[in-house]
């Protein structure tokens, strides 16, 4: 075990309230239905491929994209499929999702089989077809991340088991219950990449994980296990490689840029399993706690599962809830309705009380300076507030906007509490807009530009006709 | 939707630290000098704390009533500029001219401006330069500590200092300035007290050190320089704790509203205050310049903030 290199700067510490770190992941039956939306990732939404009335088997690909950052998406369960139909996301935007109803028998279908990958080409496609996705929270389709760009080698793997937000519990878990899948894991990431060295890496409130996995890892020499400051974003992908390796990502830069990959512990331990029984990303573990909840524990649920089912669950509600979030407190999606499904890269879901969630109205900045000492990407989230709050968009680039990763550390430590992390998203879409705005008027110009050329060279070649007419 | 749920973005949670929260813990860090100023100049000291504190909030709450503006007092800052306010007064100023400091602070210079959060200089620096201006006689009679008050006394060590060589056999020593035994406004004296207070807001975090270690420091380099007979020798032990410095670096520097918010503005912040300070105390004309320093520099914190806009996170390696 060794110690992390570096501290990154900024970063808040939120009480941990990990209540459930000691409860073995319970299997959840099958639920009633499972909604399963187009899009559970980053990027291109998936195209359907079954149809109502179809009958489907679990593991079956239900849907499907030709783009290169997308991952396809599989039944959860044996039965028919009910509708096929838009669905509203949290994020605001509708997807077509498959309604399956289960028949109770969980057949699974013939593809789900052991993949035969013998070069590394091969197990990065079999991993796409697995479906899987960066099982973290961020969701970023994890072929993609094992395919860098030609001309870039990777010669560090981190494993992140930092799990820095509070109350969730899943990834302990599942370092305490399948240690030996995430080492497993780990080596087959580091030889698909050709990683050289990897360290699976923890925070130091997670002492048990650590040990046990530093005791698994005994003589190995090229595998390692990271204590890391437990401190909030430690988890983010870019502290984090800062924090083990001392390499600072470039603003706007990917850490293959610097020669790093991450990816999550479930992903790892994911990619162990597959290789072994070919069942695709189909269910996963999640912590639902929060103080709304009767019995919070951890779950191992299939994807699609309607809300409500899971916190039924866990035995209802013993409060009633005022904000239902998806992920953790510092950066999950609130959630407008029980009747969204569970997605793939969940990894908790929290019931908070009123007195949980409840927020003190927003009040005057007093120029305090907390937000700037809090920000782990030393950004000034104070001005960008007002800029944005002046609709001054323009001015906001001037900030680094772009750079902000959205952690919710200054909101979180605002005395005022200004609405701050959401003014940078909105400076984040309106300069996007901005830019957008700027291209399409740079190929409109470039256009009228080649038309009039080509208005030009026309005539010119009309005159040299005329002339060879004369 | 046929629920209740709140649906608003993340974070979901709060550290649980309001502003009134910070005013408060400001309020509990001056105490130990408040106390300090009762112990050394009487009960004046505390009558005048009370009228200075009483007259602030009073102002605060009829302004914003007459502006219809909501909920004015309750982030207690009007209580954390008449305290300072106070601070900042001999214990000799009379009762009527300390009420009229706290409505000048709050109404002229901090709501006229737009309230809490927009005023462009210190609220109580700016009532004192004020004051000092309209009534320089009771505003620079001091008391020497432990005498009744109607005892007019001297000077302030530093006008003894500024005065000549040859008082200087009058002047006070290093215990008594530490403790606070020296004649000087109420809050300023024991740099002991003041010192217990900074101590607590460093600790829960409600300032940082950058501007008090750049304030002082430099105060201490420019009097070693340039305070003694001939250059590095001057007493700058001495520099640092009489006159308004410990109180001016750990409390009015600090002011959020009026200092930068990153630590290198901070750092610039401090150092101009300090090297004003040296200036004024030197070569100026009055023997104390802590309060012009700060409000001086106060009106520097937009440019730099404007012009020290930090590398983000991996920023630096994107501009080569």
């Amino acid at each position: 075990m060794v110690k992390a290199l570096k501290a990154f700067g900024g970063g808040v510490k939120p009480g941990h309230h990990k209540g459930t770190s000691e409860h073995a992941t319970v299997i959840m039956p099958l639920p009633s239905k499972v909604i399963i939306p187009m899009l559970q990732h980053v990027g291109t939404p998936c195209i359907p491929i079954v149809k109502k009335g179809d009958r489907v088997l679990a593991g079956q690909k239900i849907g499907d994209s030709d783009k290169m950052i997308s991952a396809p998406v599989h039944s959860s369960v044996s039965g028919i499929v009910s509708d096929v139909r838009p669905a509203l996301l949290s994020a605001g935007f509708e997807v077509m999702a498959v309604e399956i109803e289960p028949d109770g028998l969980q057949k699974v279908h013939e593809s789900v089989r052991p993949p035969e990958c013998t070069d590394r080409d091969s197990l990065v496609k079999c991993i796409r077809e697995a479906g899987l996705i960066g099982l973290g929270g961020a969701g970023f389709p994890t072929s993609v991340k094992l395919s860098p760009p030609p001309g870039k080698t990777l010669d560090i793997l981190l494993i992140n088991g930092a799990e820095c937000e509070p109350y969730i519990t899943s990834d302990f878990r599942e370092m305490m219950e399948n240690p030996e899948g995430i080492i497993e894991g780990t080596k087959k990431i580091m030889e698909i990449t050709g990683a050289r060295k990897a360290y699976i890496c923890i925070e130091s409130n997670k002492p048990e994980a650590s040990e046990k996995i530093a005791g698994l890892l005994k003589g190995s020499d090229n595998v390692d296990v990271v204590r890391l400051r437990t401190r909030y974003p430690q988890g983010g992908e870019k502290q984090l490689i800062y924090a083990v390796t001392g390499r600072k990502v470039p603003s706007g830069k990917l850490p293959s840029d610097v020669g790093v990959l991450v990816q999550n512990v479930g992903t790892a331990a994911f990619i162990a399993e597959f290789l072994k029984t070919g069942m695709p990303l189909i269910k996963r573990k999640i912590t639902v706690d929060g103080g709304a909840i009767a019995r919070p524990m951890n779950v191992e649920v299939l994807v699609g599962t309607p809300l409500r089912e899971v916190f039924d669950f866990c035995g209802g509600f013993k409060k009633e809830p005022r904000k239902i979030i998806m992920g953790g407190p510092m950066m999950g999606v609130a959630q407008f309705s029980l009747d969204t499904p569970l997605l793939k890269q969940n990894n908790a879901l929290l019931a908070l009380t009123e007195e949980e969630a409840s927020e003190a109205p927003e009040s005057v900045c007093i120029h305090c300076g907390k937000c700037v000492a809090a920000c782990p990407i030393s950004l000034l989230p104070l001005y960008i507030n007002s800029c944005m709050n002046l609709g001054n968009f323009e001015e906001v680039e001037k900030y680094h906007v772009s750079d902000c990763m959205e952690c919710g550390c200054c909101s979180y430590v605002c005395p005022a509490s200004r609405h701050l992390v959401q003014s940078i998203r909105y400076g984040k879409a309106e300069l996007r807009k901005l830019d957008l705005q700027k291209k399409a008027g740079a190929q409109k110009q470039a256009e009228a530009k080649q038309a009039e050329a080509q208005k030009q060279t026309d005539t010119n070649e009309q005159g040299g006709e005329d002339r060879n007419g004369k | 939707m046929g629920n209740n749920l709140l649906a608003g973005s993340s974070p979901h949670i709060k550290s649980g630290t309001s502003t009134a929260d910070i005013m408060l813990d400001v309020v509990l860090a001056l105490m130990p000098a408040a106390a300090a100023s009762v112990y050394f100049f009487g009960l004046r000291a505390a009558l005048l704390i009370i009228v200075t504190v009483f007259s602030c909030v009073i102002s605060e709450y009829v302004y914003c009533w007459l502006a219809k503006k909501p909920d004015p007092i309750s982030d207690y800052s009007a209580v954390v500029t008449g305290m300072l306010l106070a601070f900042n007064l001999s214990p000799a100023v009379p009762v009527w001219i300390a009420v009229i400091g706290g409505v000048f602070a709050i109404i002229i210079v901090k709501q006229l401006f737009g309230g809490l959060g927009h005023n462009f200089v210190n609220p109580a620096l700016a009532a004192r330069a004020f004051m000092l201006a309209s009534w320089p006689v009771q505003m620079t009679t001091w008391i020497t500590p432990g005498q009744s008050s109607d005892a007019v006394s001297s000077a302030t060590p530093l006008a003894l200092i500024k005065a000549g060589s040859e008082a200087t056999g009058t002047l006070p020593g290093y215990w008594d300035l530490f403790i606070g035994n020296i004649g000087g406004t109420i809050g300023e004296t024991s740099a002991l007290a003041l010192l217990i207070g900074a101590a607590y807001l460093l600790v829960k975090r409600v300032i940082s050190l950058e501007i008090p270690l750049a304030f002082i420091g430099t105060v201490g380099v420019m009097s070693w320089i340039f305070g003694g007979q001939h250059p590095f020798t001057g007493d700058f032990v001495y520099n640092i704790l009489s006159g308004g410095l410990i109180l001016g670096a750990f409390f009015m520097a600090t002011d959020y509203t009026t200092s930068p918010v990153t630590s290198k503005g901070r750092l610039l912040m401090g150092f101009g205050c300090g090297l004003m300070t040296s200036i004024i105390r030197l070569f100026g004309g009055y023997p104390e310049g802590v309060s012009y320093a700060i409000l001086l520099m106060n009106l520097t914190v937009p440019l730099i903030d404007r012009y020290m806009i930090p590398r983000s996170f991996g920023g630096a390696v994107r501009n080569v």
